[in-house]
């Protein structure tokens, strides 16, 4: 992957308060490539997720998009450059109906009056929504009324819908079941053939090897390891996550004998 | 598409003559798996009662209110039903009720506007000054009380959507502030009449008496209802989407033609049809059109549903907050020029907190939701036509305004407990 990537992230900064939630974060990811995006709690990764959608812009640093530097200050600018985001609140409109949801923000119109059929249409016809909901879902009733893993379906939908460049997606399967979780995996996997840059958020090391190519490592807000995901044990990750690569103990054993004088 | 669970469903409103209710019990197209498909009386009967008890009440309430305090007024007087009260009904409704659409927009956020009394008050104080002291010109004057209702409500937007007051402080301060502005423009002369001339004078003054038109407008309506949902049911089936048999578009455009006829005929029994009435149908039905069917509607319904959501769909949330208020401001301007015609004067007490109480009341009586999201400007109303209707009975039985005061509070509470005891049994029925 020698290619421009889709997405690089140089020296991203975020602070909430006192609270220094990113510092220094880089990345990068190529189209057709899926960037697994894991560690513990608080690690940042929503963060650096809503960094990347605009929904919650970084403070400093300098986000390229296919080589070029860009700003992305609002969720609609992100949207513009092909950028679509699933974040782990789901972020529905509970009294729209799934129509209503999955088109929101770019609505078909015809003549400036919304095209109710050409949306409902195309609703049926979009894949997580089919394979994810057991039966042919009913798109008309209000999201408040479905499931958990209905509902994420119908977020997945949403992202998926737009046809981005690079799709980021926060938790994907929390609320999904095993079978529904397997055929989710294949969707990414054919978004991928097709060309779509992936970034995955995940606690399920199980996910991230099975679909991943690379797993960037955030610990305490800071890159802490990339890891080629098919040559990487489960072991090394895991201990990149938690820093077990990273205290005290195995620092001062590594540390040469004459700097502790 | 029909409506069905999406915001609002002004078809459904329409039809005061029947409830929306039932209708909308029918009109679930796609229709799950677990909605078998009903038929007959008995279905409709069941399914309504399943929909009221999930908390879908629709206009169901607002329709039994006005059927209960239109029988209850009639035993007490028969002169309550009359066409000469009923006509003066449709023209009293028509300032407050402008207001009330107004306070819609503000209500489907999720919030609420206490100015709209005051604006509407001070809007028409400038039009009053403009036209009737300083001489000009009488259209100058209504687009300027115009701009200034739609400038106060951009302000109060701006200090709720970018500045994050709350709303309740932002348009409290601004029934205040504008009431000062209200008193300090109309100055010493404090009452200003407006005379019987003039295109304002004359907005409650014209009716049109012809047969002609009367039942036209009201073939109109019922044919441009009847026109769309065959055109849209159509639309549906040939995409191979589930449509509505053709018995019930028939039953739902009766719907519609059964209280049009009936408008046609008490109206023409009396003056005609009040240009007042003919206004407030053009607003409530080109505003319904605008938040059902347009983008901008469905970004109002989207930030009442979730704010945040419609953030990150992209959705420019204090462009669209700030529009709302000044929506609400407009209308209130609009409104205000009503009430204006209608006394025909400005005075001191123009403006005053009960336009406003009756305005909210009038949307949350009609099944706006106070917690944002969910309502129609039909709402707006059926709810102003419930509160006109009390007080006009009111006054022909002879009780004071300290009991009309009282019974419309009440009729207020049980709105708003409605409003909150179907969310929460929405809730328990997975619905909200």
């Amino acid at each position: 992957m020698s290619s421009t990537p889709v997405l690089a992230l140089h020296g991203i900064c975020k602070r909430f308060g006192a609270v220094q939630a990113l510092t220094d974060i880089e990345l990068e990811i190529h189209a057709g490539e899926v960037v697994a995006l894991v560690g513990d709690n608080g690690a940042g990764k929503s963060t650096l997720l809503k960094a990347i959608t605009g929904v919650g812009p970084a403070d400093a640093g300098v986000i390229e998009w296919c080589g070029r530097p860009v700003r992305i200050q609002r969720p609609r600018d992100a949207q513009e450059l092909g950028i679509a985001g699933v974040y782990q609140d789901l972020a529905l409109c509970e009294n729209l109906d799934v129509v209503g949801n999955l088109f929101l923000g770019h609505e078909i119109t015809r003549a400036g009056v919304l095209d109710e059929v050409a949306m409902e249409r195309q609703a049926l016809e979009l894949e997580p929504l089919a394979i994810l909901t057991k039966h042919r879902p009913n798109v008309r009733v209000p999201v408040a009324t479905l499931s958990a893993g209905q509902r994420q379906s119908v977020a997945i939908g949403r992202a998926i819908l737009s046809r981005p460049r690079l799709l980021v997606l926060d938790e994907p399967t929390a609320a999904l079941g095993i079978e529904q979780t397997a055929q989710f995996l294949d969707l990414i996997d054919r978004l991928r053939d097709q060309g779509t840059a992936i970034m995955l958020i995940s606690h399920n090391l199980g996910d991230v090897k099975a679909v991943a190519d690379q797993a960037a490592v955030l610990r305490h807000g800071r890159n802490n390891g990339f890891f080629d995901v098919p040559s990487t044990t489960h072991e090394q990750i895991v201990s990149s996550i938690t820093g077990a690569t990273d205290n005290a103990v195995t620092q001062r054993a590594t540390k040469p004998w004459e700097d502790m004088l | 598409m029909n409506g069905a669970d999406a915001p609002g469903d002004a078809g459904g409103a329409k039809a005061a003559g029947r409830t929306a209710g039932e209708r909308r019990a029918t009109v679930r197209p796609g229709g799950g798996p677990g909605e078998p498909g009903r038929q007959g009386l008995k279905g409709y009967l069941r399914s309504l009662g399943d929909r009221l008890r999930s908390g879908r009440l629709g206009a169901f309430p607002v329709v039994v209110s006005l059927l209960v305090t239109w029988i209850v007024f009639q035993s007490l007087n028969h002169n309550f039903l009359s066409p000469r009260n009923l006509s003066d009904i449709c023209v009293d409704i028509v300032g407050p009720g402008l207001v009330a659409v107004g306070i819609v927009f503000v209500l489907l956020l999720g919030e609420v506007d206490l100015s709209v009394g005051s604006v509407s008050g001070l809007t028409a104080s400038i039009f009053a000054v403009m036209y009737v002291n300083s001489g000009e010109p009488e259209w100058l004057a209504i687009v300027s009380a115009l701009l200034s209702g739609a400038a106060i409500g951009t302000i109060q937007g701006f200090f709720f959507a970018r500045v994050g007051v709350p709303a309740f402080v932002v348009t409290l301060a601004g029934l205040l502030v504008w009431n000062g502005l209200m008193l300090y423009v109309l100055g010493a002369s404090g009452t200003i009449d407006l005379g019987d001339r003039g295109l304002v004078a004359e907005l409650s003054t014209r009716y049109f008496h012809s047969a002609a038109l009367a039942y036209g407008l009201a073939a109109l309506g019922t044919g441009a209802f009847f026109v769309m949902t065959y055109r849209d049911n159509r639309a549906r089936s040939r995409a191979g989407m589930s449509a509505l048999p053709v018995w019930e578009i028939a039953e739902r455009t009766l719907g519609v033609a059964a209280p049009s006829f009936a408008a046609a005929w008490v109206l023409e029994d009396f003056r005609g049809v009040p240009l007042a009435l003919l206004v407030f149908l053009v607003f409530v039905v080109g505003l319904d059109f605008v938040l059902r069917r347009t983008t901008y509607g469905r970004r109002i319904f989207a930030i009442g549903g979730e704010a945040e959501a419609a953030r990150r769909s992209g959705i420019n949330v204090v462009w669209t907050r700030v529009s709302a208020f000044a929506m609400s401001g407009t209308l209130a301007a609009v409104g205000g020029l009503f009430l204006t015609s209608r006394v025909a004067s400005v005075g001191q007490t123009s403006g005053s907190t009960t336009l406003l109480i009756n305005a909210i009341a009038a949307a949350v009586i009609g099944g706006v939701s106070l917690f944002g999201g969910r309502g129609t400007t039909w709402s707006a109303l059926l709810g102003i036509l419930v509160i006109q209707s009390i007080a006009s009975g009111m006054v022909l039985i002879g009780l004071e305004t300290a009991v009309q005061y009282m019974v419309t509070g009440g009729v207020l509470l049980g709105a708003v407990i409605l409003d909150s005891l179907s969310r929460r049994s929405q809730k328990l029925h997975g619905r909200a």
